[in-house]
């Protein structure tokens, strides 16, 4: 319970934490905290330094910017939870957010530390994923913007390099589409076994991302592409599971999880789509 | 609602929710638990654990450790070996043959589970320890594992001590009646095979001790989260060969122990080595992942158990067959588990013939010992699931069987010789029945069924009986354990009329201060908050045996009331004496003695009695007393729990939606403190029965480890309970009380598991695995379609 020896830095900007971060492989960023003090603790990552990004308040916003919302990387899931800009242009995000951990989880945890963590269990990544938001990352050669797809690379794997920090991220306006996310969690603070998010618009089809059903969030295409009308709902949840990859561990097999991934596509469906 | 009350009604604080004494300190944090204590020149403590299940310790290099630059000494196992004059303590031996290993504070031949301790350093700041632990280089040569009790049994299965050549420990039974004959007449015959998964206790405030020593003196303070100081002290006081007037042992606030605290460990021994080696105060704070694996598991046995029965569904017989996974070591109570429990799996029902046979066996696990319940939830989880088993085969309401079956008459003498002193088991039955609206939900389920919801929905009996209070000491020595079942309490008046009642009782939680000035302030008239309650303190109080098995209120608590009785004893014969009169013509009410229009108060006694101006001849001055209870017989609390669950039979999610506990705990000192110790209770019944499971893969690692593996539930799992009592008064106490520390633990996990299968009886399921998550619903649900 009592971490190895680390070095700890403030950054003032992004910037100086991009210079704090220098060309060290061992430090870590730290941002509300909740994934990387337990890892600490537990002695499981030992960084030579940690690079505190908890003080800046700039990169906690939610702020309209056109056809999108930028969302800054260190804003609470209870920020999320209660903002009014997300509650009407992209629901999903705030009630997502409202289901991680509990209310001191939430009141913590950031979206920005939450996706970097890389967590195939995280609810807020196959949101985003399901979404087609976008990342802003800022690094030592300046700053590039990475789709939520490609971001994840694998288990607590992602595009940012060492130098890398996550800044913002961007989401859809959803208009009238329709959107879902349906989980099943042993008890209401654990992470979710298995969790389906959905978008349905109109014009453009279905998106539809898994949590936990493989080392990344994934997009369900088969699924995506059998899905014409809503008489297609129990055939495309069916084949929710083909591109999956999932863990067996103490909350599941990965049997289990692919069943379970079926019924809850169809849930999310059922209710993602119009009536 | 039929509720029946007792007869014993005391004065104005006894059967109020008068409001705790315990609260404000713990919830301004001023309440001050070891971790809290420091003192001037402390060292901390870290220990260095196995990795492995099984291997042999091929050598110890602490030399790393010694280089660190906060690092004042540390030892390997064979450096220790000459402080223990005996092993760890095991107090429970259950037979004449039971095989009881080495238990050294660090082991030195071999470790044999993970966490089992190798080596100890000391140094100068926490952070220090633990940085230097990992600084001890240890060789180890892997051995095979082997975690699960029945494949230890198995031949050829690894030895966890080789010595014994087995790892069976023990085998005990119990018979009474003619069980063949009862068998081989039965015209329906239930066989069934449970299984009662690892548990860990999970108290929230780790273990830890501080032990200050004084050189010049030999004497030694150990400060320790613990249930037992009493016990700790005498046990310890042997195994280091310390005078045990040189040991004093203080359990300052201790925050939840559920049986885990009531075990003198490794660390403890230890803690008191080191500081009598280098002379100063030593400190060890459990970490969480220690508690998991280094703290006592508890439940770990296979059941079998079968009921002879008419076709009526009248039983007739109980024969019962368990396996147990002991763990690596014999802990303080760890082989004597089950036997709490063995008289119990004929539950509440009138049977003939009983048999009753328990085999303890060693694996590479955690030492399991006693957890809340201890013996008693394994046997009323195996009697009540299989009633309901019976119900199913015969076609009849498990309302109905329970009904028929139920032992009506009371004083009851049991076929195995025990004597149950009280109950109404129909009343309390009756009254969860209308309290639930038992045959609407059936009506309600019924229709769900004809609809086809996916949805299913079940209601689940638990009609349990349970003996607690641990005494009476003549039995537990006919038993083979090793200490007797009494408690001690004094009362001292102090002469500005407050009062001090020092108890040997232990609390970790039960509320002793609170329900125990409760009794005081009734029976001598003195205000609630001038009667203060001493525990935990060797020293300080009498000598006393502690607090688990229900024990605090139904031993300690009628010693207290006791000693209550004896200060009105001699307070009455100071009072005859002021007032000049017959102690016979006497009134005393309320703490006022009174005759002919004269009055004194029990204050007024106090005072006189310190000052001892004006005493009766040969009257010992002072308004003090003691009494040393020894019950006669266990008590014997029993109720009625129904759960009512909803199964999602597509993901398999269970919803407990209503839970109803309807107990018969006797007098209710405190029906706040009752409610809450129920409420504690179910919910860890609950936890058994859906949530929670220690779980080790083959080679011996606990896969779960941790808070976020390890699945204790929580409020947002749970409804809210619907409480009801009926009360039949104990008649082996004057204050006709029966033990509620674990009554929700016991009754619990079957009415739970009950109501899930018989919400999956159309499916054809009759049993799940505990813990019944979604998986295994999914899987018994895809099972029985083929």
């Amino acid at each position: 319970m009592i971490p190895a020896p680390f070095d700890y830095e403030v950054a003032e900007s992004c910037e100086h934490a991009v210079e704090l971060l220098g060309d060290r492989q061992d430090a870590k960023l730290l941002a509300g905290g909740h994934s990387l003090i337990p890892l600490l603790r537990l002695r499981s990552v030992r960084p030579a330094v940690l690079v505190d990004l908890g003080r800046l308040e700039s990169l906690r916003y939610v702020r309209d910017v056109g056809g999108q919302l930028a969302i800054g990387a260190l804003t609470r899931h209870h920020d999320l939870q209660h903002d009014p800009l997300l509650q009407e242009h992209c629901p999903l995000v705030s009630y997502a957010a409202g289901v991680i951990g509990d209310p001191q989880v939430r009141h913590r945890g950031t979206i920005g530390g939450s996706l970097a963590h890389g967590d195939p269990a995280s609810d807020l990544s196959a949101v985003c994923v399901a979404l087609d938001a976008e990342f802003l990352v800022q690094g030592s050669h300046g700053k590039r913007t990475v789709a939520a797809d490609d971001f994840f690379r694998g288990a607590f794997e992602t595009d940012l390099g060492p130098q890398d920090v996550l800044t913002e991220v961007r989401v859809p306006k959803l208009g009238d589409a329709g959107w879902s996310y349906v989980r099943l969690t042993r008890r209401a603070q654990d992470w979710a076994t298995v969790g389906v998010a959905a978008v349905v618009r109109a014009s453009n089809g279905a998106a539809i991302a898994l949590t936990n059903m493989a080392p990344v969030p994934v997009r369900a295409r088969t699924a995506e592409q059998a899905l014409q009308t809503r008489d297609d709902v129990r055939s495309a949840a069916e084949a929710v599971a083909a591109e999956s990859d999932p863990p067996s561990d103490t909350k599941g097999s990965a049997e289990y999880r692919r069943h379970l991934a079926a019924v809850l596509a169809r849930r999310a469906l059922e209710e993602a789509l119009p009536p | 609602l039929a509720t029946i009350t007792a007869d014993v009604t005391l004065g104005r604080f006894v059967g109020s929710p008068v409001g705790r004494k315990e609260d404000a300190a713990l919830l301004t944090g001023q309440a001050v638990y070891v971790d809290d204590i420091s003192l001037p020149g402390m060292l901390w403590m870290a220990l260095v654990r196995s990795p492995s299940a099984h291997a042999r310790i091929a050598a110890v290099d602490v030399s790393g450790a010694l280089a660190h630059r906060e690092v004042i000494a540390a030892f390997s196992g064979e450096h220790l070996l000459d402080e223990w004059q005996a092993s760890l303590p095991c107090a429970w031996l259950p037979t004449q043959d039971t095989k009881q290993p080495n238990h050294w504070p660090l082991t030195v031949d071999e470790a044999r589970y993970v966490g089992d301790g190798v080596a100890v350093v000391v140094a100068k700041t926490r952070e220090g320890a633990r940085d230097a632990a990992e600084l001890v280089r240890v060789e180890y040569e892997p051995l095979p594992a082997v975690v699960d009790p029945e494949a230890a049994l198995a031949d050829g299965a690894p030895l966890v001590h080789k010595e014994f050549g087995t790892n069976r420990c023990y085998t005990w039974s119990l018979s009474a009646g003619q069980v063949e004959e009862e068998f081989a007449r039965a015209e329906v015959i239930v066989k069934e095979r449970y299984r009662q998964q690892r548990l860990i206790p999970n108290a929230i405030e780790p273990r830890g001790v501080i032990v200050q020593p004084v050189p010049a003196t030999g004497e030694l303070t150990m400060w320790s989260s613990t249930q037992i100081p009493h016990i700790a002290r005498v046990t310890l006081s042997m195994m280091m060969g310390i005078p045990e007037t040189k040991l004093r042992v203080i359990a300052p606030q201790v925050g939840g122990g559920f049986g885990s605290k009531l075990n003198v460990y490794a660390e403890e021994a230890l803690a008191l080595a080191l500081a009598r080696r280098l002379g100063r105060p030593i400190k060890w704070i459990e970490t969480r992942t220690e508690g998991y694996l280094a703290t006592t598991h508890g439940r770990d046995v296979v059941q079998q158990i079968e009921l002879a029965a008419t076709s009526e569904a009248r039983i007739r017989a109980v024969r019962a067959r368990l396996t147990l996974g002991l763990g690596a070591y014999l802990q303080l109570i760890t082989a004597g588990v089950p036997l709490f429990g063995a008289w119990l799996y004929g539950g509440a029902y009138d049977i003939a013939a009983y048999d009753f046979e328990c085999s303890g066996v060693f694996t590479n696990a955690t030492p399991s010992d006693s957890y809340r319940g201890a013996g008693r939830p394994e046997a009323t989880y195996a009697i009540e699931r299989a009633v309901d088993a019976l119900a199913r085969k015969v076609g009849k309401d498990p309302v109905q069987v329970r009904r028929l079956n139920f032992i009506a008459e009371f004083p009851a003498n049991l076929v195995t010789g025990l004597t149950i002193d009280s109950g109404d088991y129909h009343a309390h039955l009756d009254a969860a029945v209308e309290m639930l609206g038992y045959e609407e939900l059936r009506r309600q389920q019924a229709e769900r069924r004809k609809r086809g919801d996916a949805t299913e929905l079940g209601v689940g009996l638990s009609t349990y009986i349970e003996m607690c209070g641990v005494a009476p000491s003549r039995m537990l020595g006919a038993l083979g354990f090793e200490s007797g079942g009494w408690e001690a309490a004094t009362i001292r008046f102090l002469p500005t009329g407050t009062v001090q009642v020092l108890v040997g009782t232990s609390p970790h939680g039960q509320s002793h201060a609170t329900t125990f000035s409760q009794i005081v302030a009734d029976r001598l008239g003195v205000a609630y908050d001038d009667v203060e309650v001493v525990h935990g303190d060797t020293t300080a109080t009498p000598l006393g045996l502690d607090t688990y098995g229900s024990r605090g209120l139904t031993v300690g608590g009628i010693a207290v009331y006791h000693a209550a009785e004896r200060i009105i004893e001699k307070a009455r014969r100071i009072a005859a004496h002021h007032l000049q009169v017959d102690e016979a013509q006497l009134h005393y009410e309320d703490g006022i003695f009174s005759a002919n229009g004269r009055t004194l108060t029990t204050k007024e006694v106090a005072l006189q009695a310190w000052a001892a101006h004006d005493l009766p001849d040969e009257m010992e001055p002072g308004l003090e007393a003691t009494y040393v209870f020894d019950p006669e017989n266990f008590s014997w609390p029993a109720g009625t729990h129904i759960a009512v669950v909803e199964v999602d039979t597509e993901t398999g999610e269970i919803d407990l939606v209503r839970y109803v506990a309807v107990d018969d705990v006797g007098t209710v000192i405190n029906p706040a403190v009752v409610e809450g110790q129920v409420h504690g209770g179910v919910t860890q019944g609950i936890g058994q029965a859906l949530f929670e499971e220690a779980v080790y893969d083959e080679d011996g690692d606990l896969v779960t480890g941790s808070m976020a593996s390890y699945m204790v539930p929580s409020a947002a799992e749970l409804p809210s309970f619907e409480l009801g009592q009926t009360a039949t008064s104990s008649p082996s106490n004057p204050l006709g009380v029966k033990g509620v520390g674990e009554t929700g633990t016991i009754a619990a996990t079957p009415a739970v598991i009950n109501a899930v299968v018989d919400a999956l009886s159309p499916y054809g399921v009759t049993n799940l695995e505990m813990p019944a998550t979604p998986e295994r619903v999914w899987r018994a649900m895809a099972a029985t379609r083929g």
